[in-house]
């Protein structure tokens, strides 16, 4: 029996998204060309974009199609830190947090090489962004600042970042915000309008909600200075290039419509489901990141527990942690050795942080929070999603004690 | 039926004897060990199982196989028990063989043990040497074979418990075939090199490599009186009978080729001297690892000093106290340097080791 609880890497597609991707897969036709079969499928294009814009409260125009959130990540920071600085060459520094996903990270430290000076703001030991490291670095000289980038849920560890707050303060210093809401999609009411003007742009994926691999937007205002980073027939807005992946952007489209719909619902059935799992797993011994304290719903969401099904108003995760990651530290154990097992146990969960090679890697997140190396190996990442059951979750645990005492004894 | 753990460097030996064990009825699972936290990222000739590539290939094993795959950084123990023992033996004038040392302590140490604490039977290899299991549940080395490809020299540190845990399924089999049967299972690294260099030297630079770890630690090169003859880097750039790159001021007396006869660390020295004072015939040996029980005090058997070196019949005496080996061969060799280790043969099966400290 397969237990899949690794949603956060990618989720399940869900029916609505293979019915939009065959029927848009059966279309003749290059989007951009200009003869009816184009122009039938430019048509599913641009269905899917207002359909995805309507979803994440942005104008169609601030759809920006990219391969994935990685290509998004890397045009916004690179391009969007390029623009500022051609316009205005004090604007030198590009400030993001500590716990950035890589390809919001690796984008930056590229910067690097090009002269950029780069600022981590370091986060607490809860994975909060602190907000007073953030005001110092941005008082000091605000029109050195070319961009700002704070994810918005670590994809880690699911602690959520206070984009709000972030984009009120880049307001007042006149600071460009970039967030990487891959992980915050389908989960938090992500309102590309709604939350600040100073919010710049969105990456966004299809497969983190239930849409394919391969398809992903960027969400840039037309008032936001950007530049290309990949050259060609400048398909989307002279800022993307590349043909249009019709059957991908309309299951995109299919997914992202269903999950915003159904989110209230389905965020209630996972935060009962993580506080089951989590109470399972600090009764083995782990240390739950984002863990115990009294709960408040994410900004935003109603906050009366009984109207969103949870039994009881203390619930066992911090106001600032998703409800769809359980990060667990096993104390003496190996990631490793853990994740082998409950693979052979029927278990998919995963460490986060693997190198090329397949190595698990000491999780970058947890050295930001301040945990030293060895704990930073013993964190397993179990991520729930659409298809996870609360049988899936008793099933781990019935599995757990077994797994724990063969890691221990292959210290 | 037994639950194994295959390791798979990623090269066709290893992999069709995963194969081998699967075909046999075994539950099988791969693992490739990642040795070092900065593997390269693509493979250099016959330099292997450290880079992506390798992962790669281990990884597409796996897949043809049908078994599930994992990647277990050793790289920590790997650094600490090899690499670290490697550099300190070459800083102490000796020439140590870190394959040895690996199985010793890492193969069918680190990984053997944890693979059985995960519940696993044992551990299946890709190397050419065979264990033979009597009906008492008692395990013996031998030599593959294939003996061109023979590796029960570097397996013969392996103790019993260690052994009965391991399975060769190569070791009947011919390279040839091997390769030919890695054909016809249509596994993709059929016909990859076979790796023969140091596998964390990505370069074969041994002595450059060294380098970057010990230093300059110039001292002088002396022949037997004492006499200088030249300058030296350091003494980790030499082994006992080599003859390159000594860069002598003057050639012999008698215009023959000179050869490393010592290194010693304590003076900073290298001694050069005619090949014909190369010649041993008696070694002083430490530590000895037994492949089964202790053999008797004084046996007569047979000696290799290094791997796919000569094997040498010698009368083989082991102290009281089995700390230390004596070897005395039957007929002189050249070239043995303090760190390599002797492997005893009677017949085709290992006996046993011991670290070679001293040769008269």
């Amino acid at each position: 029996m397969q237990i899949y609880l690794d949603h956060a890497a990618t989720t399940p597609m869900l029916p609505v998204a293979i019915d939009a991707w065959q029927l848009a897969a059966a279309e003749i036709g290059n989007a951009a060309a200009l003869h009816a079969a184009g122009r039938n499928v430019r048509r599913i294009v641009e269905e899917s974009r207002e359909q995805i814009a309507a979803a994440v409260g942005a104008h169609p125009a601030e759809v920006v199609f990219t391969s994935g959130a990685t290509e998004a990540d890397n045009l916004a920071v690179l391009g969007i830190a390029r623009a500022r600085r051609a316009a205005d060459p004090r604007a030198n520094r590009v400030l993001l947090s500590a716990v950035e996903h890589p390809a919001v990270h690796a984008a930056a430290w590229q910067l690097a090489a090009e002269k950029f000076e780069i600022v981590e703001i370091p986060v607490g030991r809860d994975g909060g962004l602190q907000l007073a490291a953030l005001q110092a670095e941005m008082a000091a000289n605000p029109v050195q600042v070319a961009l700002l980038s704070c994810v918005w849920v670590n994809n880690e560890i699911g602690v959520i970042e206070p984009i709000p707050a972030v984009c009120d303060m880049a307001a007042t210093a006149g600071i460009p915000v970039h967030s990487d809401a891959v992980q915050a999609l389908g989960v938090l009411p992500v309102s590309f309008n709604a939350v600040a003007a100073e919010l710049s742009a969105i990456s966004i994926s299809a497969h983190k909600v239930g849409g394919p691999v391969g398809v992903g937007a960027l969400l840039v205002r037309r008032t936001t200075p950007i530049v290309p980073i990949s050259y060609g027939g400048g398909q989307e807005r002279q800022l993307r290039s590349g043909t249009l992946a019709a059957p991908l952007v309309a299951s995109f489209a299919a997914a992202l419509d269903e999950v915003v719909r159904e989110r209230t619902a389905r965020v209630a059935a996972l935060y009962k489901l993580r506080n089951k799992l989590t109470q399972g797993l600090i009764a083995l011994g782990a240390e739950i990141i984002g863990g115990v304290s009294e709960m408040e719903l994410p900004p935003g969401e109603t906050s009366d527990a009984s109207a969103i099904g949870l039994a009881t108003p203390v619930e066992l995760c911090r106001p600032t942690q998703a409800p769809h990651i359980c990060y667990a530290l096993f104390p003496g154990h190996r990631a490793e050795t853990l994740l082998m097992l409950l693979d052979d146990a029927g278990v998919a969960a995963s460490a986060g942080t693997a190198c090329s090679a397949g190595v698990v890697r000491p999780s970058e997140t947890l050295l930001a929070l301040g945990y030293p190396t060895r704990a930073a190996l013993s964190g397993v990442r179990f991520s729930l999603g659409w298809t996870t059951t609360q049988d899936d979750i008793a099933t781990l645990q019935a599995v757990l004690p077994t797994v724990l005492a063969r890691s221990k004894a292959a210290i | 039926m037994a639950r194994l753990i295959a390791a798979l460097s990623g090269g066709v030996d290893s992999a069709v004897a995963a194969a081998r064990m699967v075909d046999a009825g075994h539950d099988v699972t791969a693992v490739h060990l990642a040795l070092t936290r900065n593997p390269a990222l693509h493979r250099s000739g016959s330099r292997g199982c450290c880079s992506l590539e390798d992962a790669h290939d281990a990884k597409r094993i796996a897949d043809a196989l049908g078994i599930a795959f994992y990647i277990w950084d050793i790289s920590e123990q790997f650094h600490s028990e090899v690499v670290d023992n490697f550099v300190a033996e070459y800083a102490a004038g000796r020439t140590p063989n870190p394959c040895l040392r690996c199985n010793e302590r890492i193969k069918f140490a680190a990984m053997l043990q944890r693979a059985l604490a995960l519940g696993y039977d044992g551990l299946v290899t890709g190397h050419y040497a065979t264990v033979q299991r009597d009906a008492t549940g008692g395990v013996t080395l031998h030599r593959s074979r294939d003996i061109a490809k023979d590796q029960s020299y570097v397996l013969g540190v392996m103790n019993s418990l260690q052994l009965q845990h391991s399975y060769f399924p190569l070791g009947d089999s011919l390279k040839s075939e091997v390769r030919a049967e890695a054909a016809q299972r249509g596994l993709l690294v059929a016909d990859k090199p076979d790796s023969y260099d140091i596998c964390f030297i990505a370069d074969g630079d041994t002595g450059g490599w060294l380098a970057n770890f010990l230093g300059s630690r110039p001292g002088i090169i002396t022949d037997e009186t004492g006499e200088t003859l030249g300058t030296h880097d350091g003494i980790y750039r030499f082994t006992i009978g080599q003859r390159k790159g000594l860069a002598l001021s003057r050639p012999a007396a008698n215009a023959q080729p000179r050869y490393v006869l010592g290194i010693d660390a304590a003076s900073n020295r290298v001694t050069v001297g005619a090949k014909e004072r190369l010649a041993v015939t008696v070694l002083q040996c430490s530590a000895p690892i037994f492949c089964g029980s202790n053999p008797p005090t004084v046996w007569e058997g047979s000696v290799q000093v290094r791997a796919h070196a000569p094997e040498v019949a010698a009368t083989i005496i082991t102290t009281d106290d089995t700390e230390r080996v004596l070897v005395q061969l039957h007929s002189p060799i050249i070239g043995v340097a303090p760190g390599q280790t002797a492997v005893c043969y009677d017949g085709s099966r290992v006996v046993g080791s011991a670290m070679i400290t001293a040769t008269s």
